[in-house]
C-alpha cells in the first residue's frame, strides 16, 4: 500500500432538495451523505455498510458523479473530480468503474453480450479494429468464466450470477483502477454469491484492482474487506481494519448492527443481544448531536447537543463517539440505559 | 390536498396563456392579409384598410394580444362576421350546452361499458368473452366516427326506423350520436382497464388478499378496482379531448347544432372571430376537464407527491 | 422427531407443477414433513428450490391454470385441504392458518388503510361489526408494538416503513389467532436491525399465543435463530430433513454441507477463498435423471447421475436423500477395492 491514497473523499456532501409549497420551492433537502471523509488506497478493498438510507450507495453515485454532489471533494489519482468538466470527467470514468446490485437492469437487453462490451471499448477508444475488439472481449468473457461461444447470446438468456459476472467484464474491458461495487452479489443465491465473490479476489489479484465495496452484508464484508466504514443517517460512525471492527466494534451502532444479524453459530453460547428499539430517524431532519441518540443504548446528555467527531482509538480504527473520546472501552463494564 | 389544489390550478394559467397565444396568432398565421381575406374578396383598397382599422390591425402585435385577452377575460370575443352577433353569444346561448350534453352522455356510455368489459375481460383472461371483448373493442378503436354514425343510421333509422336520423329534441335523438361519439372512448377505456386490472391482480397485496380468506368477488371489486383505475382515470380525461374533437364530425352527420357544427360552419364562411372563439371555449373546457381529472386521480391515488 | 397425532400439518407427497409452453415445470416434486402443534419449521432453499412454491400450496393459493397441485395430501388437524371446496378453504385461509410475505412493500393495498386491511379478516372471519373489528384492529397494532395505534389505524401503508408494514402484515396474520403461521422470507426485504425485531416479536408472539409457525427462508442464520426442525430443498425435493443442531454443525447431504460452507460469516475469521459449490441450479426443464444434486456434487458417481435416491430415515431419526448414506455406496466402495 503506498502512502499516497488512490481516492480520497473529503467533506462530502450530497442533499437532495425536496419541493414543495404551493409554488414548488425547494422547502428542505434530505440530507443523504451529510459531510463525510475517507481514503482508499491502491489495491485494498474498503467497504461502506449499513443499513437503508445511510447514504452507503448515495456515496458511491456522487464518487462517480452519476448524482452532482452538493460539497466536498472527490480527489482521485491526485487530481478533484469535482472539479473536471464533462468531457474530461467522461475520459476519467476509464478509471472509476460501477457494478450495480441487478445485473440485468444494467444491462441493455437488446444487445449482445458482446455488443454490450463492445460499446464500452469503443467509447473509450480501445482496441484498433473489430477483429482486435473481438478477441479482447472474448478473453475477458474468458477470464469471468465466461465461454467464447456464449459472447452472441442476449443477457436473458444467462442466469444472474452469469449476469453479474458479464457486469464484471464489461466494468474490467477499460481496465479500471477502482471499481464501485454496488450490493453487487446482494441478490445472487449463496451459492452462487460465493462463486462472484472468489472471482473479485482473484481479478484483484490479478490487475492489482482497488474496490470500493458497498454492502449491506456483513459476512460478506468481512471476507472481502481489509477496511470497512460504518454509516448511519449520512455519517460515517466507524472506520477501521477488518478485523478490529468485527472483534473489537467501537462504537455504539456497530455494536448493535453486528449484534443484529442472526449468528449460525451453535457451539458458541447465545450472545447478548443488543435490539434496538425504533426505525431509523428521517434524514429529511435529522436528530441533533450524534444522529445515533435517539436510538442509542449508551446515551448520555451531550449526545443530544455535540456532534461527535471521528476520533483514534487504536492503530487504524476511528470512530466518532463521546463513549470513545479517550480511546478504546470495555462495554461489557458500562451500564446500558433503561 | 388544499395546496396541490392551488399549485395546479396555479398551473393552468401557464397554459391558458399558451391556448390565448396559438387562437390569436392563428389569426396571423394563415396566409394572406386577415383583413382582405374578412372584408371579402370583391372589397377595394379602403374597405379593407377600414376593415384593418376596426380589427385593431395596425397596431403592434402585443398590444393586440392584450387587448384580445383582456376582451376575452370580460367575455367579449369578438362579433361573428357572418350573423354580425356576439360570438359569445352564438356560442352560450344554446350551442354549448348541447355540445357538453353531448359529451357528457358520450364519457358515460365510455366509462360504463368500457369499465365493465375491461373487468370481464381481465377476470377471464383468454376465455372466449375475453377475446371476443377486445375484438370488439379493437373495432370500435379503429371506426371512424363519420362511419359509424352514417352506418348506424343506415340500420337503426333507415331501416328498423327506431330512432330519428337527425336533429336534437328528444332522448330519442340522441342515442345514436352519444353511442357514435362514445364508442371510441368505450374502446380505449376497456382494454385499458383490462391491462391496467391485469397487472394489478398480479401484485403481491392480492395474493395477501386471498391469503386473508376475501373472496374472488371482493378481491376484485373491492381490492383491485381501486387501484387498476388510477392510469383509468387519466385516460378518461384525456378521452374527453377526442370527444370534443369527434364532436364536430358527430354532430355534422346527425346535423345537430353543437359547437362542433358552429365550427365547421364558422370555416366555411371564413368566420374567423367565431372559429377563433369556439376553439378557445374547448381549449377552456378541455383544460377544466382535466384539471378535474387531476384532482380527482389524486383523490384516488393517495400517494402521488406535489410534484 | 417422533410421530404423533399432535402434528398440526402434515405435508405427504406434495407435488405442485407449473404448465408452461416449453413444458411441465415440476416446482415441487413429492415434498413429506409435518409440524408439531406449537413447534417451528424451516425450509431452506435457494430460488428455484420449490420452497415458496410448498407454502402456497399449502394455503392453496397456486394461480391456476398456469400451477397446479398435481398430487399428494395436506392434512391439517386431520383433514386434507386438498379436498376442500374453494368456500371452506376461505374460511380457513387468514382463520386458521394465515401467511406472511417477503415484501412488505408490495404486500399491503396501498389504497386501503392499515386498519381496514386488519379489520377485513376480522370481520370476514368473527363477523364482529365495523366499530369492534376497527378496535380490535388497533389492539392488533398494539399487540405488534406499533406506538400511537389509533394514528396507524388510519394512515395508508405508503406512511409507514418497512418494518412498520412488516409489523402490520404480521397484525393482519394474527387477526384472528391462527392455529398455524406460514412466514415466507419474514425478514429478507428488511434491514439487519429491524429484522432483529420482527425476529424478536415472531417469537414472543408465537410464545404468547402458541401459534405453531412454518419459516421459508435462504438465510441460515434465521434458521439457526427460530426453527427446531429444518428441511433443506433443492429443485424440487427435501434432501435434508433434521432437526436444527444437526443441520448447522453436522449436515449429511453434499448440498447442504455445500451451502453452509459458502455463506461468508460475520463471527468467523478466515483466509483466502470461500468454499465453493460449482455450477448452477439446473434448467427445470431439464432436471438430471438422478439424483439433482449430482451434477453440483463433488462426490457423485455413476449411480448419483442415473437413479434418484429416497429420502431415507437415519438411526437418530433425520433424514437424508443421498446415495452416500446407504448401503448401496459402502458396497461400490468394496467392489471398487476389490477390483483394483
Amino acid at each position: 500500500m503506498s502512502k499516497q491514497p488512490l481516492l480520497e473523499v473529503k467533506n462530502l456532501k450530497q442533499y437532495f432538495p425536496i419541493k414543495g409549497g404551493v409554488l414548488g420551492r425547494t422547502v428542505n433537502h434530505v440530507k443523504a451523505v451529510d459531510d463525510i471523509s475517507f481514503e482508499v488506497y491502491e489495491g485494498e478493498t474498503v467497504s461502506i455498510v449499513g443499513e437503508s438510507g445511510c447514504g452507503k450507495s448515495t456515496t458511491g453515485r456522487a464518487i462517480l458523479r452519476l448524482d452532482e454532489p452538493t460539497a466536498g471533494e472527490v480527489n482521485f489519482d491526485g487530481e478533484d473530480l469535482l472539479s473536471l468538466n464533462k468531457s474530461k470527467m467522461r475520459e476519467k470514468r476509464k478509471d472509476l468503474q460501477i457494478i450495480f446490485q441487478d445485473p440485468y437492469a444494467s444491462l441493455n437487453p437488446r444487445q449482445t453480450v458482446g455488443q454490450i462490451i463492445e460499446e464500452v471499448l469503443k467509447i473509450q477508444n480501445i482496441g484498433t479494429s473489430s477483429k482486435d475488439r473481438r478477441e479482447k472481449i472474448i478473453s475477458l468473457l474468458e477470464t469471468v468464466g465466461i465461454g467464447a461461444h456464449q459472447v452472441d447470446r442476449y443477457p436473458h438468456e444467462f442466469s444472474g450470477g452469469q449476469r453479474q459476472r458479464i457486469g464484471i467484464a464489461r466494468a474490467l474491458s477499460v481496465n479500471p483502477k477502482l471499481i464501485i461495487c454496488d450490493e453487487a452479489v446482494s441478490a445472487l443465491d449463496v451459492s452462487i454469491q460465493a462463486q462472484v465473490l472468489n472471482l473479485l479476489k482473484e481479478l484483484q489479484r490479478k490487475f492489482q484492482l482497488t474496490y470500493l465495496f458497498i454492502s449491506h452484508d456483513l459476512g460478506v464484508v468481512r471476507h472481502i474487506s481489509d477496511r470497512i466504514i460504518v454509516m448511519y443517517l449520512g455519517k460515517v460512525v466507524e472506520i477501521s481494519d477488518t478485523q478490529s471492527l468485527f472483534e473489537n466494534p467501537q462504537h455504539p451502532y456497530t455494536r448493535a448492527l453486528l449484534s443484529a444479524i442472526p449468528s449460525m453459530n451453535f457451539e458458541e453460547e447465545k450472545r447478548e443481544r443488543i435490539i434496538l428499539t425504533g426505525d431509523v430517524p428521517s434524514p429529511i431532519d435529522p436528530p441533533k448531536g450524534c444522529r445515533f441518540h435517539t436510538r442509542c443504548p449508551y446515551k448520555m446528555e451531550r449526545c443530544a447537543i455535540e456532534e461527535p467527531v471521528l476520533n483514534s482509538v487504536s492503530d487504524g480504527q476511528r470512530v466518532a463517539c463521546h463513549l470513545v473520546e479517550k480511546g478504546a472501552v470495555d462495554y461489557t463494564k458500562i451500564p446500558v440505559n433503561s | 390536498m388544499l395546496t396541490f389544489i392551488i399549485r395546479r390550478f396555479l398551473q393552468i394559467i401557464p397554459v391558458m396563456i399558451g391556448v390565448t397565444l396559438a387562437v390569436f396568432l392563428m389569426m396571423h398565421l394563415i396566409p394572406g392579409d386577415p383583413a382582405q381575406i374578412m372584408a371579402g374578396e370583391r372589397a377595394d383598397e379602403a374597405q379593407v384598410e377600414q376593415m384593418r382599422e376596426n380589427l385593431g390591425l395596425n397596431d403592434p402585435l402585443h398590444e393586440q394580444y392584450l387587448r384580445y385577452v383582456g376582451n376575452a377575460i370580460q367575455g367579449d370575443l369578438g362579433t361573428s362576421i357572418r350573423t354580425n352577433r356576439p360570438v359569445v353569444n352564438e356560442i352560450f346561448d344554446s350551442r354549448i350546452w348541447i355540445t357538453i350534453e353531448l359529451a357528457f352522455w358520450g364519457t358515460v356510455l365510455a366509462v360504463i361499458f368500457g369499465l365493465i368489459a375491461g373487468i370481464i375481460s381481465a377476470t377471464r383472461k383468454y376465455s372466449f368473452a375475453d377475446v371476443s371483448l377486445m375484438i370488439v373493442a379493437l373495432f370500435g378503436m379503429s371506426m371512424p366516427n363519420f362511419w359509424l354514425g352514417i352506418m348506424l343510421i343506415y340500420f337503426f333509422s333507415v331501416n328498423l326506423g327506431w330512432f330519428p336520423i337527425v336533429g336534437w329534441e328528444s332522448w330519442k335523438h340522441m342515442v345514436l350520436p352519444v353511442i357514435t361519439i362514445g364508442s371510441g372512448g368505450a374502446a380505449i377505456i376497456a382494454r385499458m382497464t383490462r391491462s391496467s386490472m391485469l397487472e394489478v391482480l398480479d401484485n403481491d397485496y392480492i395474493r395477501t388478499a386471498h391469503a386473508k380468506g376475501v373472496s374472488e368477488r371482493l378481491v376484485v371489486y373491492k381490492h383491485a378496482l381501486r387501484n387498476a383505475l388510477i392510469p383509468v382515470v387519466t385516460v378518461v380525461g384525456l378521452q374527453f379531448g377526442t370527444l370534443l374533437g369527434g364532436a364536430v364530425i358527430t354532430e355534422t352527420v346527425f346535423a345537430v347544432n353543437g359547437i362542433g357544427r358552429l365550427v365547421v360552419d364558422a370555416i366555411k364562411a371564413r368566420d374567423f372571430p367565431m372559429v377563433q372563439g369556439a376553439i378557445l371555449v374547448c381549449a377552456v373546457a378541455f383544460v377544466l376537464v382535466n384539471f378535474l381529472v387531476d384532482i380527482a386521480y389524486r383523490l384516488i391515488n393517495k400517494r402521488i407527491d406535489l410534484n | 422427531m417422533s410421530k404423533s397425532n399432535n402434528n398440526i400439518l402434515e405435508v405427504k407427497n406434495l407435488c405442485t407443477s407449473f404448465f408452461t409452453d416449453e413444458g411441465e415445470v415440476k416446482a415441487v416434486d413429492g415434498v413429506d414433513f409435518f409440524i408439531e402443534k406449537g413447534k417451528t419449521v424451516g425450509i431452506v432453499g435457494e430460488s428455484g428450490s420449490g420452497k415458496s412454491i410448498t407454502s402456497l400450496s399449502i394455503l392453496r393459493l397456486i394461480q391456476e391454470p398456469a400451477g397446479k397441485i398435481v398430487n399428494g395430501e395436506i392434512i391439517f388437524k386431520g383433514e386434507n385441504l386438498l379436498e376442500k371446496s374453494k368456500k371452506e378453504m376461505r374460511a380457513i385461509r387468514g382463520n386458521n392458518i394465515s401467511m406472511i410475505f417477503q415484501e412488505p412493500m408490495t404486500s399491503l393495498n396501498p389504497t386501503m388503510t392499515c386498519g381496514e386491511q386488519i379489520a377485513e379478516s376480522i370481520r370476514i372471519h368473527q363477523k364482529l361489526s365495523r366499530k369492534e373489528a376497527k378496535e380490535k384492529a388497533i389492539e392488533m397494532l398494539k399487540l405488534v408494538g406499533i406506538p400511537s395505534p389509533e394514528k396507524r389505524v388510519k394512515q395508508y401503508p405508503f406512511e409507514l416503513s418497512g418494518g412498520m408494514r412488516q409489523r402490520v402484515m404480521i397484525a393482519i396474520a394474527l387477526a384472528c389467532n391462527p392455529e398455524l403461521l406460514i412466514a415466507d422470507e419474514p425478514t429478507t426485504a428488511l434491514d439487519v436491525t429491524i429484522q432483529a425485531q420482527i425476529l424478536d416479536l415472531i417469537r414472543k408472539l408465537q410464545k404468547e399465543l402458541g401459534t405453531s409457525l412454518m419459516i421459508i427462508t435462504h438465510d441460515l442464520g434465521v434458521v439457526a435463530e427460530m426453527c427446531e426442525t429444518v428441511a433443506v430443498m433443492y429443485c424440487g425435493k427435501i434432501v435434508e430433513y433434521a432437526d436444527v443442531k444437526t443441520i448447522l454443525t453436522n449436515p449429511k447431504h453434499p448440498y447442504t454441507i455445500g451451502l453452509l460452507n459458502s455463506v461468508p460469516r460475520h463471527d468467523q475469521h478466515y483466509e483466502g477463498d470461500l468454499p465453493v459449490i460449482k455450477g448452477s441450479v439446473p434448467s427445470p426443464f431439464n432436471l438430471p435423471k438422478g439424483c439433482r444434486f449430482a451434477t453440483r456434487c463433488p462426490h457423485a458417481r455413476d449411480i448419483c447421475h442415473n437413479q434418484l435416491p429416497e429420502l431415507k430415515t437415519m438411526d437418530d431419526g433425520n433424514q437424508v436423500r443421498c446415495w452416500i448414506h446407504t448401503d448401496v455406496w459402502e458396497k461400490q466402495e468394496e467392489e471398487v477395492a476389490s477390483n483394483s
